[in-house]
This record gives structure tokens, C-alpha cells and sequence, in this order.
């Protein structure tokens, strides 16, 4: 199944029957499923007039309760931006998946990893995140879309599934989870559903704005909590080739890292052996792994591979608290590095 | 014997933050009081704007959401999608809904979205400090347009209610306004056509209050009155401008 289609079903199968979107390459085939599969499904399917309206849209639909998501590109994203702040701020539980291509500005349509500053640290203004996780396959993608939406409503607060523009376009087989949960949890607590829908006399307010500085402040730290909460339940990693006395440590996620366990292989074959932590959740970042992995002895250097000019670089760089060099190696405009570049890259540390 | 004449159970008791002469209240009291008689405050949401009413949720005693600049539209389309039994309302001044969220409402409109909007037109921004607006009146002096509006710099005010009437999606366009007790009752009684089609699930409706800003005008309330039907009504005609077949 294409990457694309994949995550519009994946959403189904998760139980979101709500979807808004705006069309954009390379992502565009999300809603032309969507259009197509949501009215079969009973759930709802509108093509928004812009990204900026479509997040505002989801806003509405998850303040009055419902699993809403929308999938969009890196431009696409930044007009987004300003409803997702509003969301996190009104705290809301949406789920946004961002197919990245080039920038900044138009950029290009190709595969890249270029929002990851954004999504980790800078969507929207406000103090805030997402909590961002990034499949380097289609089944991954499948999985985390489906995960999304139940740690969207645990935190009440916005998901980011961050895929480079290779996720969506590549076709991959794909089994979708069974058994999985699709009642959204009960929001009658804070939702704009009716008074008579939850059966209260008790009416319920969405609302960002605190004009009252202690209040804005303790609101804040209400917020605040939620992620060092994340931070403490939610870090996801994997590890390639740790058990060995590595040399070198890669740091590398989505279909960088994919090409990177190519690398790694074609070394061990030459008998020269590099380890790789893989964040799966961008935020929180996997610091104690990374840190744990570069401290190991054998281990003389740490690089961030990516399709970006070294965005991750300074989350690496907090991580490994100076115990040993970073370095970077990418490319970035759509050009997805090479075994073979990331092979030589390695040699030249 | 009973009272004759009490609160909207719609409203809350909360004293409003709005200023002499504004005519927020009696809107607010309107809205209120269709609600009440409709019966339908329990599956009411309403949508405050960004502007002076940005804390009319305050002061109404059912579900509400605080939108950003403009976008109450958008949000509102998205509650009733996801939930179509529900009264959805989105409440906003003509900075918010004639300038920064234009998009937002013709799109609505024109896709014929099953909400109300109930759109309060001052000529000017309130909240910011008395900004000019779309819809400021030609030669009307704001903080920014100091030597009055130039319509030879920045154009004419916009008819929203005829721009949004011009689109051929079926719809409830209508203009009132609150300067006078005889124009309240009609304001009124558009409110609750407005919210009457949106519950039989006909059209988009959409309810024009010319109104005024004593504050912002450095008028009276009174002079403001005046001033608004010498120099706004005559320009912003009250009227229905589309009526569902």
C-alpha cells in the first residue's frame, strides 16, 4: 500500500472518522483517499478553502469532542501553525501528520527532513509542544498514526507524526493492527459537546486565552507538566547494532536511518563496526539513550545523519553533554544521501 | 403575580466588561433570549470572536469556544460537521470577521455550512484602541486613518451582507440593527429565523447588527445613536438580502 493511503486508512482503523484537509505535494494522495473512503466509512470528509482554515477546523471538531486529524506539507504546515498553537493552548487532542519536503519558502517537492527545528521546538508561538514521532516505513507510519490518536486525548494536547515526503510515496506491505481500541476516552469533562449530550447542567468553555498574568502562568505550568510528563513515559528508540564495540555512534530517524542500516551493514561486512540510535519520538528526545550509547568506551565519535542541514545536530549535542565530538552529515532539496555516501562520511571521522 | 420580565436563563449573572453605550448587551440579551424560547441552550455552542466580545462566553451560560482573529468560521464549520445536532453560532465584530477572517466566512457561506453567524458591525476596531476597519465609514477618523478615511488609499467599506448575499449557495442574509427599540425587536426576530433554519438544518445564516462605538467614535452614546443612523444606515441598509426558497 502507498504511504499516503496507508495513513488515511490507518486513521479509519483508529476509530478518527473526522478528517479536514488542504491539498499539497507530496501528500495529496491522503485526501484524495480520504474523499473517497470516509463517506464509505459513515465519517466525515471536507476539503478546507486553506491549511489555516483546515486547522481551525479540527479545532472546532476537537473542542466538541471528536478524533479529528489532517495530514499536510511542509508549507502547509506552517500555515497550520497558528491554529496548533491555539489547540495545545485550549488544550485539544488532533493529530497532524507532516509529509516533509524541501524548504524553506516553496522549497521543493522531494523528501526531506527539514521541519524537525519546527515540529520539536517551534510550531507556533507560545510555550508548547507536540509530542512528534517519526516511521521510518509504511508500517510504522500505520502504527504511530493508530497510536497517535489515544496519547493525543491521554495528554489532550496535539501529536505530530513527522514523515519525510519517501513515507508517503514509497509502497510498502502493510498489516493493520486488530484489537485496537477505537472509543475515543470520555471528554465530557471539558468538551463542547452540549450540555445535553453529557447530560449537565455544567457548561464547558474552550478556550487560550488567560489575561489575568498568574492565571496564564499557572496554565503554563499546567502545560508544562504534560510534557515533562511525556518526557518521562513516552521516549521511543531503537538501537541497531549496540551490542558491538562500535567506533561510531549514528544518531538517524525516518528513511535516513533506513539508509544508514545499509551502511552499517556494508561496514560490519568490512569488519568495521558503527551502533545507531533511532528516535522514534522526536519530542521527547531520546537523550538518556543517546548519552548512554555514546559513553560506551569503544565509541570515539557521534553522528547526526539526516536529510536536513543539521537540524538534530544540537539535540545530540544536549545529549551526549560533551563526552565525545558531534558531527553531521545530510543533504537536503530531496536528494536522500547514499549507503555509500554515508559509508565514506563515516570512513572520513 | 410573577415577574414579567427577567433574565434569559441563557445569560449568566456576570456583569459585562463592555462599555457605555455599547450596543454588545442588547445583543447579547437577544440571543439569549431566542435561545430561551427555542429551548435549545443545552445543545448550544457559540464561538466568541477576537475583539471586544472575545469574553462574551462570560456572559452566556452555555458551551462555548474562543476562536482566533477571524477564524470562527472555520471552527464552527468543524463542530458541525463532526456534530450536526448541535446549535452552533459564531458571534463576531467586522475587524475579525470583514478583514482577517474574509476567507474564512465566504468560504462558509458559500459552502452553505448549517451555522449562524451573528455578525456585529461598528466601523471600527474596538478591542485594539478604535483601529479603522473594512468596513469604516469614508472620511470616518480612527487611530489609523487620522485625517479620516481616505477611499482613494485604502478603498470603500465593504458590504458584507450584500458581498455574502452575491454567492449562489441558498442562504439567510440578512442586515438589522439595535438603535432603537423598533429596530431591536426586528434584530430579534432575524435571530431566531437565522437559528430556525439552522435547526430544520436549511442553509447558512447570517445576521448583519449595525451597532455602534461611543468609545472608539469619541461620542456619546447618544450622539453615537445619531451618528449611526445618519451616517451608517444609509450606507449599511438594513434589509434581507437572500431568503431560502
Amino acid at each position: 500500500m502507498k504511504g499516503n493511503e496507508a495513513i488515511g486508512e490507518a486513521a479509519i482503523r483508529a476509530g478518527c472518522l473526522n478528517y479536514f484537509a488542504y491539498p499539497i505535494t507530496p501528500q495529496s494522495e491522503v485526501a484524495e483517499y480520504l474523499s473517497k473512503r470516509m463517506p464509505e466509512a459513515g465519517g466525515v470528509f471536507l476539503q478546507g478553502e486553506s491549511e489555516v482554515a483546515v486547522s481551525y477546523m479540527i479545532f472546532g471538531a476537537a473542542a466538541a469532542g471528536a478524533r479529528v486529524f489532517t495530514t499536510s506539507s511542509s508549507p502547509g504546515i506552517s500555515l497550520m501553525s497558528e491554529g496548533i498553537s491555539y489547540i495545545a493552548g485550549a488544550q485539544c487532542p488532533a493529530v497532524f501528520v507532516n509529509i516533509m519536503r524541501g524548504g524553506p519558502g516553496l522549497g521543493g517537492i522531494l523528501p526531506s527532513q527539514a521541519d524537525y527545528l519546527q515540529a520539536t521546538k517551534g510550531i507556533g508561538h507560545g510555550d508548547f509542544r507536540l509530542l512528534v514521532m517519526a516511521p521510518a516505513s509504511v508500517q510504522e507510519a500505520v502504527e504511530m498514526v493508530m497510536e497517535a490518536f489515544p496519547l493525543a486525548e491521554k495528554y489532550r494536547n496535539p501529536v505530530m507524526i513527522l514523515g519525510d515526503g519517501l513515507i508517503g510515496q514509497m509502497m510498502e506491505p502493510v498489516e493493520f493492527p486488530e484489537n485496537f481500541s477505537v472509543e475515543p476516552s470520555n471528554k465530557d469533562e471539558w468538551a463542547t459537546n452540549g450540555m445535553d449530550t453529557r447530560k449537565s447542567d455544567q457548561r464547558n468553555l474552550v478556550k487560550s486565552l488567560f489575561l489575568d498574568p498568574e492565571m496564564l502562568n499557572s496554565h503554563n505550568n499546567v502545560l508544562r507538566e504534560k510534557y515533562e510528563r511525556m518526557k518521562r513515559e513516552e521516549i521511543r528508540f531503537e538501537n541497531y547494532n549496540t551490542d558491538s564495540d562500535y567506533n561510531v555512534l549514528l544518531v538517524s530517524y525516518g528513511t535516513m536511518s533506513r539508509v544508514c542500516r545499509t551502511a552499517i551493514d556494508q561496514l560490519k561486512s568490512e569488519g568495521f563496526e558503527v551502533g545507531m540510535i533511532r528516535p522514534l519520538t522526536l519530542y521527547p528526545f531520546p537523550e538518556k539513550a543517546v548519552e548512554d550509547a555514546a559513553s560506551k568506551e569503544s565509541c570515539t565519535s557521534v553522528a547526526s545523519i539526516e536529510m536536513s542541514m543539521g537540524q538534530m545536530v544540537e539535540d545530540v549535542e544536549r545529549s551526549v553533554r560533551g563526552k565525545k565530538p558531534v558531527q553531521w552529515f545530510g543533504k537536503c532539496g530531496g536528494e536522500v544521501p547514499t549507503p555509500e555516501e554515508v559509508i565514506e562520511f563515516i570512513k572520513s571521522l | 403575580m410573577g415577574k414579567t420580565f427577567q433574565k434569559p436563563e441563557a445569560l449568566t449573572d456576570q456583569i459585562t466588561h463592555y462599555c457605555p453605550g455599547c450596543t454588545h448587551g442588547i445583543i447579547h440579551r437577544l440571543i439569549a433570549e431566542v435561545i430561551d424560547e427555542l429551548g435549545i441552550r443545552g445543545r448550544t455552542v457559540g464561538i466568541a470572536p477576537v475583539g471586544c466580545a472575545v469574553l462574551a462566553y462570560n456572559y452566556f451560560s452555555f458551551d462555548f469556544q474562543e476562536a482566533a482573529h477571524g477564524r470562527a468560521p472555520a471552527m464552527a464549520t468543524g463542530i458541525k460537521r463532526v456534530r450536526p445536532d448541535l446549535m452552533v453560532f459564531t458571534y463576531q465584530g467586522d475587524g475579525d470577521l470583514a478583514s482577517i477572517g474574509m476567507g474564512e466566512i465566504i468560504h462558509a457561506a458559500n459552502r452553505g455550512e448549517k451555522f449562524t453567524t451573528i455578525f456585529v458591525n461598528n466601523a471600527v476596531y474596538g478591542m485594539t484602541g478604535g483601529q479603522m476597519a473594512p468596513t469604516t465609514m469614508p472620511e470616518q477618523r480612527t487611530t489609523t486613518s487620522p485625517f479620516g478615511r481616505d477611499v482613494e488609499d485604502v478603498g470603500m467599506p465593504i458590504k458584507v451582507a450584500e458581498l455574502i448575499a452575491a454567492l449562489q449557495t441558498p442562504a439567510y442574509v440578512v442586515r438589522r440593527t439595535v438603535l432603537k427599540p423598533k429596530y431591536i425587536n426586528k434584530a430579534k426576530k432575524a435571530i431566531k429565523q437565522a437559528f430556525t433554519y439552522q435547526l430544520e438544518g436549511k442553509c447558512f445564516s447570517f445576521v448583519e447588527i449595525v451597532s455602534t462605538c461611543p468609545t472608539n467614535w469619541g461620542l456619546t452614546p447618544l450622539e453615537s445613536i445619531k451618528w449611526a443612523e445618519e451616517k451608517m444606515l444609509p450606507y449599511y441598509e438594513p434589509g434581507d438580502y437572500k431568503i431560502p426558497d
